[in-house]
């Protein structure tokens, strides 16, 4: 009898502490959305860089790439800037831990009564909810710009995909970032992680036909796999495969929330 | 009027150390906090002060020994010990970019208080600080003593045993710092929260507090009521009681940039 008792006072306390850590994650991911959409020259800077490579590269690019006969490069672009555009915010969002230390916010996170697995995890989804949130726009945009959707049906795994790219950036940006100590290392990484990331995925141009050495940086980047979903899954051309795709940017998102969350635990400040 | 003192400790420090590499900040330290207690913690630039408030709040391990708040082993159930204390750091620890309102909405459901009472907790610490007419005004607009204000508001919003604050005063001018230890006294009188601050203003501890340590390179050199301390060392305040257990020497101290520009003021001045 009072066995039962305890055990069921035991299970409240339990789902009590449950829900105590789902509201921690919930009013983490709510600040990083407020901050995002009250930061309006962030918002506004967010968005002109992938549409400056959109507009400048398939307008500019465009005829040369029909000329060798591949096609509408508007098509093969598309998905490589939405990816751009996610990856670039995913990481940006991560990296602000750093921010926050340089403020004295990130103290009052780690002080307060939760995992910091939950608290990890608010960031994350906040920063991967902005981050897919761009990519969305830039996929409506890219449809008043000549952008063919070849199955519409597809839209949503798409969708499912480049929530799946965010996660992992935001995540691979978090995990590093609790590491930084000041904003410095944050140059760093955007020039020498996330620019070869970018140039190196199939984004821009087709890497098809490239030395032996860039293929193997190639096929271990884990964005060439999303930028092939999402052109497999919009334009329907892969080159991996749809399920090599999903399978590799979700382990490598688990992976990467994994040790990323590890890291964060770890902070002392 | 230290009626409500009673003797059992409500923050006990057992042997605490902490190496950072070969350099022992805080050296096998013990003692204890009464509850109710205001106690003041005292030390040069580099003493070790800061470290030890890390350790005691879980934000920093100890390489060696351990705390206990209320009976509450720090290191074993830092979530348990985080719910019963509050801390106000030297630096800010607020969201600049959310109003006061939400800051301390945010702080509320990371410490799991329940919607209804937090609400009315919000509204009534609002009043109390002053800045009911601000609150929905974003802190980056807030001068250095509204946020101090909004800081302690937001660190009794969860209902505290105790308050660790860690030069709170520095940098606000004399009405500020008075108001602020008049809510400090409030507090403890009313809610008999224990207080234990740092600060290097020793008028206050005069003022203020009733039981002292004094840490001097990571070895605690002195410790007893304010009184006590004057006696031993044939002085008359705080100041040069201070200053005959400390020396003269200017101190430096090395890798926290904090200090480092805390040292440079104390230059400039």
């Amino acid at each position: 009898m009072t066995t039962a008792i305890v055990r069921a006072l035991c299970v409240r306390l339990q789902n009590n502490m449950f829900t105590q850590e789902l509201n921690a994650v919930y009013i983490l991911w709510l600040r990083q959305i407020k901050r995002y959409y009250r930061a309006r020259s962030r918002v506004i800077g967010s968005f002109a860089q992938p549409l400056l490579f959109l507009f400048a590269l398939g307008y500019g690019l465009g005829p040369v790439y029909a000329q060798a006969g591949k096609g509408n490069y508007i098509d093969f672009l598309v998905p490589g800037i939405i990816s751009m555009s996610i990856i670039f915010s995913g990481m940006f969002s991560g990296l602000a831990v750093i921010w926050d230390r340089q403020f004295g916010f990130l103290r009052e996170t780690l002080v307060a009564p939760v995992s910091r697995l939950s608290i990890m995890l608010g960031r994350t989804l906040g920063g991967a909810t902005i981050a897919f949130g761009q990519g969305v726009f830039i996929f409506i945009v890219s449809l008043f710009i000549g952008f063919h959707v070849q199955n519409w049906i597809l839209v949503i795994p798409a969708f499912i995909m480049m929530f799946l790219i965010a996660i992992l950036f935001t995540a691979l940006g978090t995990g590093m970032a609790s590491r930084l100590e000041d904003i410095q290392g944050f140059q760093f990484i955007m020039n020498f992680l996330l620019m070869p990331l970018f140039f190196l995925s199939g984004a821009l141009f087709p890497l098809t036909n490239i030395p032996t050495v860039l293929m193997y940086i190639v096929a271990f980047n884990p964005l060439s796999y999303g930028v092939d979903a999402l052109r497999a899954l919009l334009v329907g051309t892969t080159q991996f495969g749809i399920g090599m795709d999903f399978v590799v940017v979700t382990s490598v998102a688990i992976v990467f929330m994994v040790l990323g969350a590890y890291l964060f635990s770890t902070i002392e400040a | 009027m230290w009626s409500t003192v009673s003797a059992s400790p409500i923050i006990e420090v057992i042997h605490l150390s902490k190496n950072f590499g070969e350099f022992s900040a805080v050296n096998d330290i013990s003692f204890s906090v009464p509850k109710g207690e205001i106690y003041a913690f005292l030390g040069p630039n580099g003493a070790g002060k800061s470290t030890t408030i890390k350790m005691l709040t879980t934000l920093l391990r100890p390489t060696k020994g351990g705390v206990r708040i209320c009976d509450v082993d720090v290191l074993q159930h830092p979530s348990e010990a985080r719910r019963l204390f509050s801390v106000m750091f030297q630096e800010p620890s607020l969201d600049d970019e959310l109003t006061a309102y939400e800051n301390l909405e945010f702080h509320g459901v990371l410490y799991g208080v329940p919607r209804a009472l937090r609400h009315e907790r919000i509204d009534e610490l609002l009043e109390m600080v002053e800045l009911a007419d601000r609150r929905h005004h974003m802190v980056k607009g807030f001068s250095g003593g509204m946020k101090r204000r909004l800081e302690i508001a937001r660190g009794l919003l969860h209902h505290p045993r105790i308050l660790f604050l860690d030069e709170p005063t520095v940098g606000l001018d004399p009405q500020t710092r008075n108001h602020l230890w008049e809510y400090v006294h409030v507090l403890n009188k009313s809610e008999s929260i224990t207080v234990f601050f740092t600060t290097h203003y020793l008028d206050e501890v005069d003022q203020h507090a009733h039981l002292v340590s004094i840490i001097d390179h990571g070895v605690i050199i002195a410790d007893g009521t304010v009184d006590s301390i004057k006696k031993e060392t044939h002085t008359d305040t705080m100041e040069s009681a201070y200053l005959s257990l400390t020396g003269k020497m200017i101190r430096e101290e090395g890798g926290d940039n904090s200090n480092r520009s805390r040292i440079m003021r104390a230059f400039a001045k």
